[in-house]
């Protein structure tokens, strides 16, 4: 099993194929059209992260020792990132979580995304997984 | 106004004004189509920002000095080439801000100040939130009363249904000349004229009709005017507010600090004349010269021209933009002005705007500070190009394709 930081490495190996950002895009595009559904029944307000520009649902629930993690957006290309983050996130312990680091996105060129002032929930996303991590932890 | 001879409107030439236009983002040419949220700025203007920081650089109103007295003049010729830009009656109805929404909020303080429990404030269904939440504000703290003019489908004022908010109570009016969102260009003329029948005072929010159309407060006979210096090719940061000179006097202050006094003694302090009242503190002295000097450029074109050429350019947007089945455009009002925002049926703003950006087009996306006018054509947002004078019909054809190539990637 990949470690997290096995994981970033493989998607930043990923993306090195594309040299156009349009590429990139219709990449990420595909990723958000995998994204699994999230159950509907999930996507209530305790559950959304609200963005200025697009929303995000996110799930998480404890399997074992690992924590699970869904996750929706009204915005295709957010869903896309979404699909990377649990990429890397899900399945994984709370303490592998708790002490990783992401430096992925800044390493694809997406760090635009999860800067605050985009404001389309992903910075938020992030900091949501960190905490339901602690959470889990203590 | 500033003594720049008139020029011929060219649209190859004024691009060579703005050096901003003149550079790639991800390897295209940047097509700038974010007027709506601030216009790119003149070499004129920068050089003239260069030129105060450099060389004239002090402090204005109270030095004896030779730069303080030269800023001081520069500041106060500033103010009036806005007041004859404006047609104003006096320099003294110039208040310099910080913006737009600190103007609001000057009046929606000072001038509230007047009001009374019960009293009525009416504003539009097309409002920025910057024109609806300092009125909020006020009926918590004086327990007024706010209404709101509906529009129609196509992002028009129902002017019916304002008539009969009008009564005996209502005090102040305050709306948009023209909407950001939808880009209708409001009949102020006549709002004006039926709110002051009453007696109400009315508040003109002329953020985004400064820089496209001409405005003559004398002639429109508002109460209140204001807008933003970044819009009109002006530096950010700074503003002006317009108010009769009668009614500024009357209303109290809004800040207090220097240059706002008169006399300060612990037992009681005197204000200072108009337009200082209003301004207490150093003001953004470099934004107030240069957005004299903003306005003189742009004085220089013959504004009913530029008019014309942008709401040419609006059109040929929408109607290529109306092409697209999943498109629809979202404010179609008879009168409007060189806005053209739009829905893809089945498609969020944000990917949209996105994959415009990564293809060198800034457009903006979202609710545009007009949530209640998203939740009225129940959308999340709209994609919003605004169009200024430099932009050209080749960079809508971009434009199309990007968005046509967008659409594609998404659907």
């Amino acid at each position: 099993m990949m470690t997290i930081q096995e994981k970033q490495a493989e998607i930043v190996a990923d993306f090195a194929i594309y040299d156009d950002w349009m590429e990139k895009y219709e990449y990420i595009i595909e990723l958000g059209k995998d994204l699994p559904l999230i159950d509907p029944a999930k996507k209530t307000s305790d559950r959304l992260i609200e963005g200025c520009q697009s929303q995000v649902w996110l799930d998480a629930a404890i399997v074992g020792d690992k924590i699970r993690f869904t996750a929706d957006s009204d915005a295709i290309i957010t869903k896309g990132i979404i699909g990377l983050l649990i990429r890397v996130f899900d399945n994984e312990t709370p303490e592998n979580i708790a002490k990783s680091d992401v430096h992925f996105i800044q390493e694809i060129g997406l760090q635009e995304h999860l800067s605050p002032t985009r404001s389309n929930g992903l910075a938020s996303m992030v900091k949501k997984i960190k905490l339901l991590a602690l959470s889990a932890l203590s | 106004m500033g003594n720049l001879e008139k020029r011929k409107f060219s649209v190859r030439e004024i691009r060579q004004d703005f050096p901003a236009l003149r550079q790639q983002v991800y390897g295209k040419n940047l097509i700038y189509f974010d007027n709506g949220a601030t216009s790119q700025k003149p070499q004129f203007v920068l050089d003239a920002i260069n030129q105060y920081y450099s060389k004239d650089n002090a402090n204005i109103h109270r030095g004896v000095h030779h730069l303080s007295q030269k800023a001081t003049t520069e500041f106060e010729a500033a103010r009036t080439t806005i007041q004859h830009y404006l047609n104003a009656a006096k320099k003294e109805e110039i208040i310099f801000t910080k913006g737009t929404t600190d103007g609001i909020n000057l009046v929606a303080s000072s001038f509230g100040e007047l009001l009374s429990a019960g009293d009525e404030i009416i504003i539009s269904a097309m409002e920025h939130h910057s024109n609806i939440v300092p009125w909020q504000l006020l009926c918590e703290r004086k327990k007024t009363l706010l209404k709101v003019i509906p529009i129609n489908q196509k992002g028009e004022l129902d002017m019916l249904a304002y008539e009969a908010l009008l009564s005996p109570k209502t005090k102040l009016v305050a709306v948009t000349h023209i909407s950001n969102t939808l880009g209708t260009i409001n009949p102020i003329d006549e709002i004006i004229q039926k709110a002051h029948h009453f007696g109400a005072k009315v508040l003109i929010d002329g953020a985004q009709s400064i820089q496209h159309t001409r405005i003559d407060v004398q002639e429109l006979n508002c109460d209140f005017f204001v807008f933003s210096g970044h819009k009109v090719f002006g530096p950010t940061g700074i503003g002006v507010l317009y108010g009769k000179e009668a009614l500024l006097n009357e209303m109290p202050p809004y800040q207090g600090g220097g240059d706002m006094i008169a006399k300060v003694t612990f037992e009681k302090t005197t204000y200072n004349e108009l337009p200082f009242k209003f301004e207490a503190g150093t003001p953004h002295i470099a934004g107030g010269i240069c957005l004299g000097k903003a306005l003189a450029y742009f004085h220089q074109f013959d504004l009913k021209e530029i008019e014309k050429y942008e709401r040419d350019l609006a059109e040929y947007a929408q109607d290529l933009l109306s092409t697209f089945e999943e498109v629809t455009i979202i404010g179609t009002a008879k009168e409007k002005t060189s806005v053209v925002s739009f829905h893809v049926n089945g498609i969020h703003p944000f990917d949209i705007g996105t994959l415009l950006d990564k293809q060198g087009i800034a457009v903006r996306t979202g609710h545009h500070c007009t949530q209640p006018l998203m939740d009225f054509y129940k959308i999340p947002g709209t994609i919003r190009a605004s169009f200024a004078f430099y932009n050209t019909k080749e960079e809508i054809d971009t434009f199309i394709a990007a968005v046509d190539k967008s659409i594609m990637m998404l659907k």
